[in-house]
């Protein structure tokens, strides 16, 4: 079956221009398909939802802009959220390159709102050492952070001022891309029992499943999909839910690629090929 | 449009190039990015370790103390020759047992205890049963695949079979979602080259 | 000449291992301080690579080594933005913010983004049902790419439904019992380095 192994053997740039056109054409021309809201995200939302007016919550913006395009969405998002409740934000980031990304997520959230610095949020700015800062701030805010992000003492910032460790908050949310997830799953919820959400990149989702059915996370928002599913939850229309159509275009495609591909396989083994084995399996070529 | 914004498409675009095929537009997207990230690190590990951790308190408030991490940090040094690293040992060997003695507590506490009493809570009420029952089943089948001290025979090796099915369920989901997370990038840089450089997209 | 550094590991690693249980504030204050010594050991590290990541490079303009003339970007930009970012600082409006979000940041995600279209072409080449294995990764990698997007509901409204299955039992187990995995061997060599058992860390004598 010659047209089977050329089939196999297609220019790799055709499959190239394939996910390009995937995901710039939705963009372009956008369908605006629905986005279901799955539990897990839910779950977080609601967490948040159910904090009274008032409450206090430490928000870790632990990512940079290398992998913004899912958590930049997710923290305006939640942000949003917990203005809208009246919920005060304590802001904080554990990457020196995330300052300049939190602050944009918070000021982005603050216009958005109308929530005002210091009144119902504070923003700390960049601590380096994951361990260090989640430890400091479960003996003393203050010796961790004695001042904010622009210099004011904490006593002097209404939002700050009664908040001395993990005890005073309601909650904890983490978004971040990386292993801080893990030390403050360890740290903040381990050792110091606050309740915590996790927002992370998709590719992290899957391994956090464990830890919500133990109670140990309240919610968890996975990648670009889960911050669109909370852009519907709080019923606003951002970037997350802009990409959603190209999304599902490209996930199209690469699913009908597989698809070909092993029907191709099948029907040049029932002719007698070897149907591409590994070595035509290069993701090279 | 700024010159970053332009800047910033150049390069988006010379690392795309790498799609049609290796070239020097790629090749010099990739040495800068090299240079850089590792530039970037150190400039940041200046100011925001070296300073406040070590600078600051030994000329502002003469803490000797801190030159033992001082000392610590510059035997590690002495690595980038071969005769220094007898030295650099000493660096290494701090760095690797304070780790080591935060692993414990953290990971037995968070990882291992709270993870088994999850496992052996009583099952869930009505057809919650079975997926509980499941749980349980593939996380002591995936447990015996991953027991290698004893031969997977008999048992123990049917055992482990089951487990690889729960394994294999379980790198499909991971796998889905890495194509879900690259793919979100790759709409991140799309939704840049249309909407920032090239403006044929509504702003945000 | 590796008892001293064995000493030095057992004693560092038993201190904060022990003061993680004790809460005075004390102990507190010293589990911190050690901790913030490492952060100082881990930049100096990062220093360390640099100086091989110099070596190497300048080794090939030295040489004029096929590329040479790409090893003089990296020389360069690891040069000046050092040398930047000491001086003026790494905060916003600074100089080396600038960089980070015209070069780093943009080179960075596109990098990544880049795996898009490999994982597309591996897909296609290599993603085989060539076992009963290889067909359940398939099948479900399968599921959640349609089941979790848009797309997935207008198919079949069971999909979410099942992907949601799939994450919440089977991924569940398999995840747990590798978080069990990965903790129980992560204490164990924790304890075997402490111990001086595991010794590999310190390279050849």
């Amino acid at each position: 079956m010659t047209w089977v192994r050329q089939l196999l053997a297609i220019d790799r740039r055709i499959i190239f221009l394939l996910v390009g056109a995937g995901a710039a054409l939705p963009l372009l021309f956008p369908l605006n398909l629905p986005v279901a809201v799955t539990p897990r995200v839910r779950a977080a939302y609601d967490a948040i939802d159910a904090l009274p007016p008032g409450s206090k919550v430490l928000l870790s913006m632990d990512y940079e802009p290398d992998i913004m395009a899912e958590l930049f969405p997710m923290s305006v998002a939640v942000l949003r959220h917990c203005f809208r409740k009246h919920v005060q934000v304590i802001a904080m980031t554990l990457y020196p390159a995330g300052t300049g990304l939190g602050e944009r997520a918070i000021s982005t959230a603050a216009k958005a709102e109308g929530a005002v610095l210091n009144r119902d949020y504070a923003w700390l700015g960049y601590k380096s050492g994951f361990q260090v800062v989640m430890i400091g701030i479960g003996e003393n805010l203050r010796g961790m952070y004695p001042v904010d992000f622009y210099g004011t003492p904490l006593d002097s910032i209404p939002v700050t001022r009664h908040v001395n460790s993990y005890a005073q908050l309601q909650m904890v949310i983490n978004l971040s891309g990386s292993s801080a997830a893990d030390y403050w799953i360890q740290f903040a919820q381990g050792r110091y029992h606050a309740p915590l959400v996790i927002g992370c990149t998709a590719v992290m989702a899957t391994d956090y499943y464990p830890y919500l059915s133990s109670k140990q996370l309240l919610g968890l928002i996975g990648g670009m999909k889960g911050a669109a599913e909370y852009e519907r939850l709080i019923d606003t229309f951002g970037d997350a839910r802009r990409g959603m159509d190209a999304q599902s275009l490209v996930h199209l495609i690469v699913v009908g690629l597989v698809i070909v591909g092993n029907a191709a396989l099948f029907i040049s083994k029932r002719s007698g090929g070897d149907g591409g084995g590994p070595a035509s399996g290069s993701m090279t070529r | 449009m700024t010159l970053q914004t332009w800047i910033a498409a150049f390069l988006t675009l010379c690392v795309f190039s790498f799609l049609y095929k290796d070239n020097p537009f790629y090749r010099f997207a990739e040495h800068l990015f090299v240079g850089a990230a590792a530039g970037y690190l150190l400039a940041v590990q200046w100011q925001n370790v070296l300073i406040p951790n070590v600078w600051t308190p030994l000329l502002h408030d003469h803490k000797l103390v801190v030159l033992i991490p001082l000392a610590l940090g510059l035997m590690m040094l002495a690595r980038a020759w071969d005769k220094g690293a007898g030295i650099a040992r000493w660096s290494l060997a701090f760095y690797v047992g304070i780790y080591s003695g935060v692993a414990i507590p953290g990971y037995m506490q968070a990882q291992i205890f709270a993870q088994l009493a999850d496992a052996a809570k009583p099952f869930a009420p009505g057809w919650g049963a079975v997926n509980s029952a499941l749980v349980l089943v593939g996380l002591l089948t995936v447990l015996a695949y991953f027991f290698f001290s004893a031969p997977h025979k008999g048992v123990h090796g049917a055992g482990a079979r089951v487990g690889i099915y729960f394994l294999m369920v379980a790198f499909g989901a991971s796998f889905g979602y890495t194509v879900m997370a690259r793919v979100s990038l790759l709409i991140a840089r799309v939704q840049f080259l249309l909407r920032d450089w090239l403006h044929v997209l509504p702003g945000p | 000449m590796r008892r001293g550094p064995l000493l030095l590991t057992f004693l560092s690693g038993a201190a904060i291992a022990a003061l993680f249980f004790i809460p005075h504030y004390r102990a507190q204050a010293a589990n911190s301080m050690l901790l913030e010594w490492t952060l100082v050991v881990y930049a100096f590290a990062l220093i360390l690579g640099s100086i091989s990541l110099w070596n190497s490079h300048a080794r090939k303009v030295r040489n004029r080594a096929e590329g040479w003339g790409f090893s003089v970007v990296t020389l360069v930009s690891l040069l000046a933005i050092t040398a930047l970012g000491v001086w003026k600082g790494v905060g916003e409006g600074t100089p080396v913010d600038w960089i980070y979000n015209t070069v780093n940041s943009p080179l960075a995600s596109t990098m990544f983004a880049l795996l898009a279209f490999v994982i597309a072409s591996a897909a296609f080449r290599a993603f085989r049902a060539r076992s009963v294995e290889a067909t359940l990764l398939l099948v479900t990698a399968i599921v959640m790419m349609i089941g979790r997007v848009s797309i997935g509901e207008l198919i079949s409204h069971r999909l979410p439904g099942i992907t949601e299955w799939l994450l919440d039992v089977p991924n569940l187990a398999a995840k747990r019992a590798i978080a069990i995995g990965v903790g129980l061997g992560a204490v164990s060599t924790a304890l075997k380095i402490i111990l001086g058992i595991e010794r590999s860390y310190l390279g050849r004598s």
